[in-house]
Formats: C-alpha cells, sequence, structure tokens
C-alpha cells in the first residue's frame, strides 16, 4: 500500500492553518469548534497523505472516498479544503450566509463532500454500500467514515460494523474521533463506551488505537492499510476537544462556540502559544 | 413561567412523571439534580428512548421525551407509532428546534413534516403553540390526556397574551371579513406583524392561533373560510401534510370551498442560515407576507427578528 509521506512539520503547518479557520468560524453565529478542533488533525492527515482525492479526480470512480459522519466537524474539512485547493478560502467567509451553502453541517453543494450529514449514524452505512460496489467491481480504492464517539450511541452505527464485517469489506475504515465528549458531557459519564477496542473487535473489526494528534502515528497505523484480510478497519483515535486551545480544551460548555471579535482575535494569538483568551462570551449549551 | 419550570413543578408535585431525553438538555438543564432517578438520558438513542418510554408508561408513568424534532419524528418514526400509538399509551413528545428553529442546522435537522407525520398516527394527539406563554397555557392539558402526544416546542416570545386553553380548539385572535390568517407555532409572530399591516392598509383582518392540530377546530376552520374573502395557511412545514391539508380535508369533509393562499415550503427545504435570514430569504417575515397578500409593496417597516438563544 502506497502513501504519502508528507514531512510533519509541514502537516502541523497546515493543521495549524486549518485551526485558525474553524477559529475564525466560530463567530456571528458560531459552530462546532470543539468538535472541529479535534478532527483537525485526522482530516488533514487524510486528506494529505492517506487518501486519493485532489480537485481533479472528484468525479472519478476510482478515487478514494472520505464520508464525514460526526458532521459537527465540517469546519476542519473546510479549512482542510481550502488549505489544499479544493475550496476557494474567501469561500469560508460566506459561513452561515444565505448566498452560499457553508453552514453547520456537510452537504454536497460543496465540491469534495461526498454526502451530507448532520443525523448521527447514516454515513456509516452510506459508507458500506461504496465499499461493497468497489468490491463488486474488483476496485483499489479506500473509503473512510470519520465518526465521532457520541454518535456511537446510535445503534445503525454498530449494525454498520456487523454488515461490514459479514461483506469482509477490508476496504473500508472507520475512523473514531475519540475525544471523550458528547454535546456538554462526558461519554463515559453518560453511555459508557469502553471498553472500545475490544467492541470492535468483538464485532468482527481490525482495530488500531492512536493518539490523533500524533501525525506519527497516523502515519504508522493508515501504512498498515489493510489491516488484516477480510476484515473492516477501525482507527480509535485519541483525541482532545478544542484542541490546540488551553481555554477551551476538554471543556464540556465550549462544543458550540459563537464567539465575539475581540476573543477571536485572542484565541487566534492563543492558537500561536501566546496566554490564555480570557472569554467573556456566553457559553452555549445543547442545539 | 418557562417550560423547565413547568415540568419540574408537574413532575415533583406527580410522581408518574418522568423526564427523559436522547442526550438533548437544553430544555432541561436543571432536572437532573431534582428529579433524581426520575430524570433518563439514554444518550443519542432516539429508538431506544420511545421503546423505553412505553415500557415505563405501561407500569403507569407518563414519560415526557424530548429530542430534536427531525430525529424524535423520523428517526424514531416506527417506535413512535408502534410502541405508543399502537397501545395508546402516554407518551409525551416534546420537539426542540422544530420548522424554522433549526436555523442554521441544514436539512438533516429540519423539521418540516412533523407534524403530518404524527398526525397520521392513529391515538396520537399534535400540538403547536404560539409562544412561551401559549406553551406554558397548553401543557399541562395535554400532559394529563390519556393519549400520546406530539408538542413543538416553541419557547420564544410575543406581546400577545393568549386565552386559557381547550383541546381541540383554536385560539381566535380576531375576525375579519377580507383575509383570515391561519397559523400555528413560531410564525405566529409573523402573523401579528402581518395583520397590523393588513389593517393599516385598510382591510378586514381576521388572526387564527390553531395551536390544537389534532384534533383540529373544525368549527374555527370553516367560520374563517365561510366568513373571509381569502384564507392564509402560514406554516413553517411542507406544503403537503400540515394546515393547508387539514384545511383541504375540513372543507371536503362538510362539502364546501374556499379561496385559500398558502405559505408553506412547497417540495423544498429551506435555506440555513439564522432565523432572521431564513425568514427574509425564504419570504415569511410579517412584512414580506403582508405584501404577498396585497400585491404590493408598503411603507411599513419590519420589526427587529429576534435570534434564537439556547444558553444556559
Amino acid at each position: 500500500m502506497q502513501i504519502v509521506n508528507t514531512p510533519v512539520n509541514q502537516l502541523e503547518a497546515t493543521a495549524l492553518k486549518v485551526r485558525e479557520h474553524i477559529i475564525k468560524m466560530s463567530t456571528d453565529g458560531g459552530c462546532f469548534a470543539g468538535a472541529s478542533l479535534s478532527a483537525a488533525d485526522l482530516i488533514v492527515y487524510l486528506y494529505s497523505d492517506f487518501l486519493s482525492i485532489n480537485k481533479n479526480n472528484l468525479d472519478d470512480p476510482d478515487r478514494d472516498y472520505l464520508f464525514l459522519s460526526k458532521g459537527h466537524d465540517v469546519p476542519a474539512l473546510y479549512g482542510t479544503f481550502a488549505e489544499l485547493g479544493l475550496l476557494d478560502k474567501e469561500r469560508l467567509k460566506n459561513h452561515l450566509s444565505t448566498q452560499d451553502h457553508i453552514y453547520w453541517h456537510p452537504n454536497t453543494h460543496i465540491p469534495g463532500i461526498e454526502f451530507h450529514s448532520g443525523s448521527l449514524g447514516h454515513l456509516p452505512s452510506v459508507a458500506i454500500g461504496v465499499a461493497m460496489d468497489i468490491k463488486i467491481k474488483g476496485g483499489t480504492n479506500k473509503v473512510v467514515c470519520i465518526m465521532g464517539d457520541g454518535e456511537l450511541n446510535e445503534g445503525t452505527c454498530w449494525e454498520a460494523v456487523l454488515v461490514a464485517n459479514a461483506y469482509k469489506l477490508d476496504n473500508l475504515i472507520f475512523v473514531i474521533d475519540r475525544n471523550h465528549f458528547q454535546a456538554n458531557m462526558a461519554t463515559e459519564d453518560l453511555i459508557p463506551l469502553e471498553p472500545l477496542h475490544d467492541k470492535f473487535t468483538a464485532f468482527g473489526a481490525a482495530v488500531k488505537r492512536i493518539d490523533g494528534h500524533s501525525f506519527d502515528a497516523l502515519h504508522d497505523a493508515f501504512s498498515a492499510y489493510p489491516f488484516q484480510k477480510d476484515k473492516p478497519n477501525v482507527v480509535i483515535a485519541d483525541t482532545v476537544r478544542g484542541k490546540g486551545l488551553p481555554s477551551i480544551e476538554r471543556r464540556a460548555d465550549r462544543w458550540f462556540c459563537n464567539f465575539n471579535a475581540g476573543e477571536v482575535e485572542d484565541l487566534l494569538k492563543e492558537l500561536h502559544g501566546e496566554h490564555l483568551t480570557q472569554l467573556t462570551s456566553e457559553t452555549l449549551v445543547v442545539r | 413561567m418557562t417550560y423547565e419550570e413547568l415540568l419540574t413543578q408537574t413532575a415533583l408535585s406527580d410522581e408518574r412523571f418522568i423526564v427523559m431525553t436522547a442526550e438533548n438538555r437544553a430544555l432541561v438543564r436543571n432536572i437532573p439534580g431534582k428529579l433524581g432517578k426520575r430524570f433518563i438520558d439514554t444518550g443519542i438513542t432516539e429508538q431506544t428512548m420511545i421503546g423505553a418510554a412505553a415500557g415505563l408508561a405501561l407500569r403507569g408513568r407518563i414519560p415526557v421525551v424530548h429530542a430534536l424534532a427531525s430525529f424524535l419524528t423520523m428517526r424514531a418514526f416506527e417506535f413512535v407509532r408502534t410502541d405508543a400509538g399502537i397501545p395508546n399509551l402516554p407518551v409525551k413528545l416534546s420537539s426542540f428546534i422544530p420548522g424554522f428553529l433549526s436555523d442554521g442546522n441544514g436539512p438533516t435537522h429540519q423539521a418540516v413534516e412533523d407534524i403530518s407525520l404524527m398526525r397520521g398516527i392513529p391515538n396520537m394527539t399534535v400540538f403547536a403553540p404560539a409562544d412561551e406563554q401559549d406553551l406554558v397555557t397548553m401543557l399541562p392539558q395535554i400532559w394529563n390526556h390519556p393519549t400520546p402526544s406530539y408538542v413543538r416546542i416553541n419557547t420564544r416570545k410575543t406581546d400577545h397574551q393568549h386565552a386559557p386553553f381547550e383541546l381541540g380548539k383554536a385560539e381566535v385572535i380576531s375576525k375579519g371579513e377580507d383575509v383570515t390568517i391561519l397559523t400555528y407555532g413560531l410564525l405566529f409572530e409573523q402573523a401579528l406583524i402581518a395583520t397590523e399591516i393588513l389593517k393599516n392598509e385598510g382591510l378586514s383582518v381576521g388572526l387564527v392561533n390553531l395551536r390544537s392540530l389534532k384534533p383540529v377546530d373544525e368549527q374555527a376552520i370553516l367560520r374563517a373560510t365561510q366568513g373571509s374573502n381569502l384564507t392564509i395557511t402560514l406554516e413553517d412545514h411542507f406544503l403537503t401534510g400540515g394546515l393547508y391539508s387539514i384545511v383541504a380535508e375540513v372543507l371536503l369533509k362538510h362539502q364546501l370551498t374556499a379561496k385559500v393562499l398558502p405559505f408553506a415550503l412547497n417540495e423544498k427545504w429551506f435555506k440555513p442560515s439564522l432565523l432572521p435570514n431564513v425568514l427574509e430569504y425564504e419570504g415569511f417575515t410579517g412584512k414580506q407576507i403582508a405584501e404577498k397578500i396585497l400585491g404590493y409593496n408598503t411603507r411599513s417597516v419590519q420589526p427587529e427578528i429576534s435570534i434564537p438563544q439556547f444558553s444556559e
């Protein structure tokens, strides 16, 4: 399996820019900043190195596929698209405008987004359908589906793993953004998921658990694709909600964020290592 | 009184009540600490929550269940129909951000067929309050009625003082011979604005807050359509299956006809954006509604539309 091996400092530079885009979208109506920051490194890695997806092959049936099932993390995807040349950076300023299609969940008006999401536990099954057809046709393209850990509450996620195992979909990779929060709660305080590795293994998947913010760990894990012949692949990426902004990291009340203009300025500085931001905007609960 | 205060008071005074949510706590933020074991959060599992609510109801409980409107009515639809509808159990659905209230979330979160789906279930009752005061006025009867119910939660505030609620009865705000607006839910506040503009243009204008969509107030619909030259149905719902369809069904049942202009979403989802922009883009502000009815522009000023707040 030949994958690109971009130098880590280059991936980190891209991820930093993606985080800047996310922060800039967290105002004037806001977005799910916490969930986007946890997934940013994963998404940057997958598009930079693992997936064969670029602006010239978006309609090629032999391209790789990425499905963003958790949905709330779409600002990280918009930011990655902007940095990798799939989306005009100027369009990010249209967040929530009725003149564009850039809002809180993914939609296919943005070239490169394969399917809309927002209702949890749908895209694991859509990804299965795509992976099945690739198998039928004898293709070698890969199908990645990024899911949230909270999303794993939904039964359809587990049905999808059962079916992927039954159909030996070793071309399918479920990536879990394991940031340990769902909405305004810690996952283990609500519907405990652990031991997650064992659960997926028992369902028939070949599982790897890694640090989802380490590009070396991501590279090592995805270089081993397919993990085991005839088994669906699962990568549990341990991540931190709000990663990159210590003032909101691991905070249950900073999921959906609508910062004021001054906070955005300060958070951009905080991202680059300056002092913590004094957040005064109201925290927002479940939307 | 707020929704949460009413629910807390109701549940504390009546042991039968159980408050449930599928990890959507915006409406019940403070209830876990007050109700203890009678608060149940099943996580993001709408189907399992409804099944469990049916089991609790089998044991004599009255579960009041919470989730986003689209997932409560659509993801869990068959569980609502089969586990609450068929056995006629008092499972009380409180749907959050229905209709235009899902503002910038996109089509996955737009419950604009919920009235149609829920009223299609035998035994189910369906309600859509005009604002927070209307909501807390209506809920005690709804929650104490022995059937399953569906309520479009609307915690927005208007200046209107609502009349007492009677299950199956509409609230007639005004009567008019030229135009009568029939509406429910969030758009009541825009209907009030439209009514003022139309009156300023010299028209005799009626306004009816439907409130109870199933059972529906047939007499109120008949009086409006037969006593007015033009009837408006105004709803943040698909054109099919909602108020426009209800009016058509009532008229046909009574072998009557009427001139009806519907404001609804015709074969489309709405543009995701913040609520004031959604209303403007889709043509549902009070001023836009009035001017479409009149057929000309006026010098009226559209009052500012508040952005929904879900902060603690």
